[in-house]
């Protein structure tokens, strides 16, 4: 079955976006990280677990009446960097995003490291996590200089 | 350069010219000459965690040139402790100063302020991370030893995992192609991602517990405290005190040129007999505080060491 057809198995929409390649188990932290719960009026659709060729498993999210925006999907670099984005308007593809790591991570995730200047989230400056290298991704405080621990990442976005 | 944060912030070239300006700076440090350099500067000193030695040779530095000095006073008792933002705190002290020589008991401390402020930080110490003001004053006493930072064997002793002026210290004498002998028990060696960095930069680098075998080859033994607070039992530090202590009569073997360093305060770790030998170089080396320091705030503060500086009184 291709992936095309795995799509379709849940519901196409009308006007909206839908993140694919995202790593399996991963979805509702891409919700969560997007502002997204389950209390907005607008149906969410999630997917989880999908056979990919490319990722052996993917989780896919569709999100109606709502247009993520770059910079959005940007925050998404650090849990699904090959997460790819398509804008759907009257049921086509009107646009496609892919992630855009970047050079640095700004305002997304704090430094892992407890004795960080940033600590404690009273201080005014944004957290800024510098990609040092990225195959594997790796994660550098623009402060401390530490490297993040990627497995606590998630527990570490703002 | 706004700022000195890392000794990424200089340089080989750089480095080289803040040492040369330091040496000609010798005569106005020791007082036989005053200098006004720094004249209507007010330097602003951000110590949030004691510590009498950097902060009296950046006052004594800013001094000597003819500058100002206002200090954050007691930790316990200034606006810290109340919650006060580090932010906050360096929006004030960037009004009332030209330049900021601080030290934080947090990692990156000086970067965070170095973000927040207009004025340049000198970063005297953050946390685990940097002490590059103390990495010029190495280097400044082992080129005035050697004669060059170039191709030295240097053996770095005794805390190695959080000693921060160990590894600002290695990272600098790697560009310059030196090879890094580190001497520590294991609870204490150089942390594997500094040591990973190192060799990324093409370091010949060597560990070892044995103290005795290095000090034929070395070029500098730089040795350092270990903190009784680091081991969990009071046997297990006297056993590694006990074998990291280097006394005169061990320095037979030393090549003649051989210096030995040490950061200050040393507690067991070098003999006083050590002293009158003619490789102890750490009193100078803590001398050399200040010059490292003044030649630091000058270029900060954008203001030219002249070329010849005469003993006598000011410039030629
Ligand atoms: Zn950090």
């Amino acid at each position: 079955m291709s992936t095309e057809s795995h799509m379709r198995r849940v519901t196409a929409i009308n006007n909206g976006t839908v993140i694919d390649h995202i790593p399996a188990g991963c979805a509702i932290t891409v919700l969560k990280m997007l502002g997204i719960d389950g209390r907005r009026s607008t149906p969410i659709t999630l997917a989880m677990n999908v056979p990919s060729k490319k990722m052996g498993g993917k989780d896919v999210v569709k999100i109606e009446d709502r247009e993520i925006t770059q910079s959005e999907l940007d925050r998404l670099a650090l849990i699904a960097p090959e997460a790819s984005v398509s804008i759907i308007r009257a049921y086509s593809v009107a646009e496609k995003l892919v992630v855009n790591l970047g050079v640095e991570i700004i305002g997304v995730a704090r430094c892992c490291f407890s004795n960080c200047a940033t600590w404690g989230d009273r201080e005014p400056l944004p957290h800024r996590l510098k990609v040092h290298s990225i195959e594997p991704l790796e994660l550098r405080c623009h402060y401390c200089g530490r490297s993040q621990d990627m497995e606590a990442i998630i527990d570490n976005l703002l | 350069m706004a700022s000195l944060i890392t000794m990424d912030d200089l340089t080989n070239e750089e480095i080289i010219e803040v040492l040369d300006n330091a040496e000609r700076l010798l005569p106005v440090a020791r007082g036989e000459t005053y200098l006004p350099l720094l004249e209507g500067k007010i330097l602003g000193n951000l110590f949030f965690e004691p510590s009498t030695r950097t902060r009296m040779s950046f006052e004594t530095a800013m001094k000597r040139l003819g500058g100002e000095v206002v200090n954050l006073g007691d930790v316990k008792t200034s606006s810290v402790v109340k919650g006060e933002t580090l932010f906050d705190m360096i929006q004030m002290v960037d009004g009332y100063t030209d330049i900021i020589a601080m030290r934080h008991p947090r990692q990156g401390a000086a970067q965070y302020a170095s973000d927040s402020a207009r004025v340049p930080i000198l970063n005297g110490g953050d946390g685990a991370g940097h002490h590059p003001t103390q990495t010029m004053l190495d280097l400044f006493t082992i080129r005035q030893a050697h004669g060059t930072l170039e191709g030295l064997n240097v053996a770095l002793v005794g805390d190695l995992r959080f000693g921060r002026t160990v590894h600002s210290l290695s990272h600098a004498l790697v560009r310059f192609g030196c090879t890094l002998t580190f001497v520590s028990p294991e609870s204490l060696s150089m942390p594997d991602e500094i040591i990973s960095d190192l060799k990324r930069h093409g370091a010949d680098i060597t560990e070892t517990a044995d103290l005795s075998s290095v000090i034929p080859s070395a070029d500098v033994i730089y040795m350092t405290r270990i903190q009784k607070e680091r081991f969990p039992d009071e046997d297990e530090y006297a056993r590694v005190a006990g074998i990291f202590k280097l006394c005169a009569a061990d320095l037979s073997p030393a090549k003649g040129g051989m210096i030995v360093m040490h950061p200050l305060p040393r507690v067991s770790e070098i003999s006083p007999d050590v002293d009158n030998t003619k490789h102890a170089r750490y009193f100078e080396q803590a001398f050399n505080g200040v010059v490292a320091r003044m030649s630091l705030l000058c270029r900060l503060l954008n203001v030219e060491v002249p070329a010849i500086i005469s003993s006598n009184g000011g410039e030629n």
